[in-house]
């Protein structure tokens, strides 16, 4: 029987297909007809290990993918795993892009946080400006994946730019580039600066925010930042909602609920 | 719709359950915006504690099965909560657990001279090894923890209990006797367990969890109905209410307010001001107060 709910008790999947990306990246594809909008996340089960959101980076009729970083014991399990293992989903959760694809828009990328952009870049035009950063060259995500020109940096200069994906943001708009929408995903801090440059020159932002989640529809409170619920209300969150979020960039909960400075909450979530 | 709760005025009758979103002030305050009576902060206890792994939390359509295990930064860890929520506009109940009579003392103690609105104790929750549910399924040890509890706070006290109790109107008497000023019912129900048949294991990482949502409001409806016939006191009545009907229906039980939890999911954050408005209107449509109905299902009484 086709399963026709995807939010509810997990679907079982079976592993299709594993690919080695970049340093410590695996993409996990499986093949199921999942209804999806780029920013949007599942909620994924290992059995007997842990659960926790992924961005879907690859999607097609059929099939869909997660990236993984081995970071944790859930995401070093997940990379180990093989073809034909059982994972479980529930989802799509969460808002997602608000794609205006007839517009002229900048796309900026930071480390991990190319992910949830992918499937994003792949419904804009070839127009689009496409900044992509990473710590160092390894670690640059999918770098033979699209068809549009992309400007690469990297913070030890191993690959494009030396310097931070907010320096050639800056300087396209300095060279005359007109943005009617900027899309970022990557470190809160890099989103901040994003946000805050799109500020000044009066451009529409869209951000997607990380917070630790449990329940992944809005009920367990686990993720509120400021007066959103980021799985819920987000994890996209435009401009007008990011000027009253007095938690962007500056707090977090932990799981026990305690509320911390976001270099606590990272050094936590990175461990 | 305002009503009047223990002295307090609140905008409307219903409440948000604890555990649902009362994680910090600014959401609390947004329930509160969405038209929400009075809003309960997710329990806290005696130490730091993380809670479970996930799976914590699932949909099952018909209601949600949860074991999220009580997680709390620990009652002495939440100064900056505490800082923001001293300048609320809204009535506030602080929602408290502990492993022992002494620490739910402690904890409540310390807890009221923050000066919530209300205190409730939860002597309920099915989804941790040691914390609470003894408590409330045994009137002795109901009676115990209410008493040591009531005499140290300086805010109404009340109890959250559970539909496992045998005898739930017997709790609530040993309750009442013992102080409480009023009566949150129902806790989840069970524990109850789902096991996915294709990984051949419980799908709560804590394997078992309490039942909310739709599936469990006969359970809550008639926990209210027994619990308002042993007791005067106020009752909170929650437990799969999810439209105006449910409000009502649970209201007619006994209950003086309608607490909401898992409908937050099935209707938005703004599911208070829907189930106030759609209170209103059947009580308009029937030209009736909501005075007039409560408890209207004990003819006898």
């Amino acid at each position: 029987m086709m399963n026709t709910i995807t939010d509810q008790k997990h679907i079982m999947l079976r592993l299709e297909k594993k690919q080695v990306e970049s340093h410590g990246f695996a993409t996990l594809f499986f093949n199921y007809a999942l209804p999806f909008k780029p920013g949007q996340f599942i909620m994924v089960w290992i059995p007997g290990i842990d659960e926790k959101p992924y961005t879907i980076s690859f999607h097609s009729e059929n099939q869909f993918a997660i990236t993984i970083e081995a970071k944790g014991i859930f995401s070093q399990k997940a990379i180990t795993l093989e073809k034909g293992d059982l994972i479980g989903i529930r989802g799509p959760f969460g808002n997602g892009f608000n794609i205006k694809s007839d517009k002229t828009a900048a796309v900026v990328a930071g480390g991990c946080g190319m992910a949830p952009l992918a499937t994003l870049v792949e419904k804009l035009p070839k127009t689009t400006t496409f900044i992509h950063g990473a710590k160092s060259k390894e670690y640059i995500l999918y770098p033979e994946r699209f068809d549009l020109e992309r400007l690469f940096c990297t913070d030890d200069g191993s690959f494009g730019h030396k310097g931070f994906v907010t320096d050639i943001l800056e300087k396209q708009i300095a060279l005359g580039r007109h943005f009617d929408m900027v899309y970022t995903c990557g470190p809160e801090i890099m989103m901040y600066h994003v946000f805050n440059i799109c500020e000044k020159h009066h451009i529409p932002c869209q951000v997607s925010l990380e917070r630790y989640m449990r329940c992944g529809f809005g009920v367990c409170g686990a993720c509120v930042c400021g007066k959103q619920v980021v799985c819920k209300d987000g994890p996209v969150f435009g401009s007008d909602a990011l000027r009253d979020i007095k938690d962007f960039n500056t707090k977090a909960l932990l799981k026990s609920g305690k509320d911390v400075d976001l270099s606590q909450y990272f050094s936590w979530r990175c461990k | 719709m305002t009503i009047q709760f223990l002295g307090k005025i609140l905008q409307s009758p219903t409440v948000l359950a604890s555990g649902i979103l009362g994680n910090s002030k600014d959401i609390l305050e947004r329930v509160h915006e969405n038209g929400c009576g009075l809003v309960t902060m997710k329990s806290i206890g005696p130490e730091p504690r993380d809670g479970h792994k996930n799976p914590t939390v699932i949909d099952l359509g018909h209601g949600m099965i949860n074991a999220v295990g009580l997680p709390s930064p620990g009652y002495l860890n939440m100064e900056n909560e505490w800082k923001q929520l001293e300048k609320r506009n809204f009535p506030l109940i602080a929602s408290v657990y502990g492993g022992s009579v002494r620490e739910y003392q402690m904890v409540a103690e310390f807890v009221s001279s923050k000066k919530p609105d209300f205190i409730e104790i939860n002597i309920s929750c099915p989804n941790s090894e040691k914390h609470g549910m003894i408590f409330g399924v045994n009137p002795q040890s109901s009676h115990d923890v209410v008493a040591a509890v009531k005499k140290v706070i300086n805010v109404p006290l009340i109890v959250k209990l559970t539909p496992q109790a045998p005898d739930i109107g017997e709790i609530a008497k040993a309750c009442e006797n013992a102080g409480a000023d009023a009566i949150c019912a129902i806790n989840t129900v069970g524990p109850g367990m789902v096991i996915d048949i294709e990984a051949k294991m419980p799908v709560l990482a804590f394997k078992k969890g309490g039942l909310s949502g739709p599936m469990v409001k006969p359970v809550a409806v008639r926990c209210v109905f027994d619990i308002y016939k042993a007791v005067k006191i106020p009752i909170i009545g929650l437990g799969g209410i999810t439209t105006g009907e449910d409000a009502i229906e649970i209201v007619m039980a006994g209950a003086s307010l309608a607490g909401i939890g898992s409908a937050v999911r099935y209707r938005g954050i703004d599911v208070f001001q829907k189930v106030t408005k759609e209170m209103e209107t059947w009580l308009s449509d029937h030209h009736l107060h909501i005075e007039d109905i409560k408890g209207a299902a004990h003819k006898e009484k």
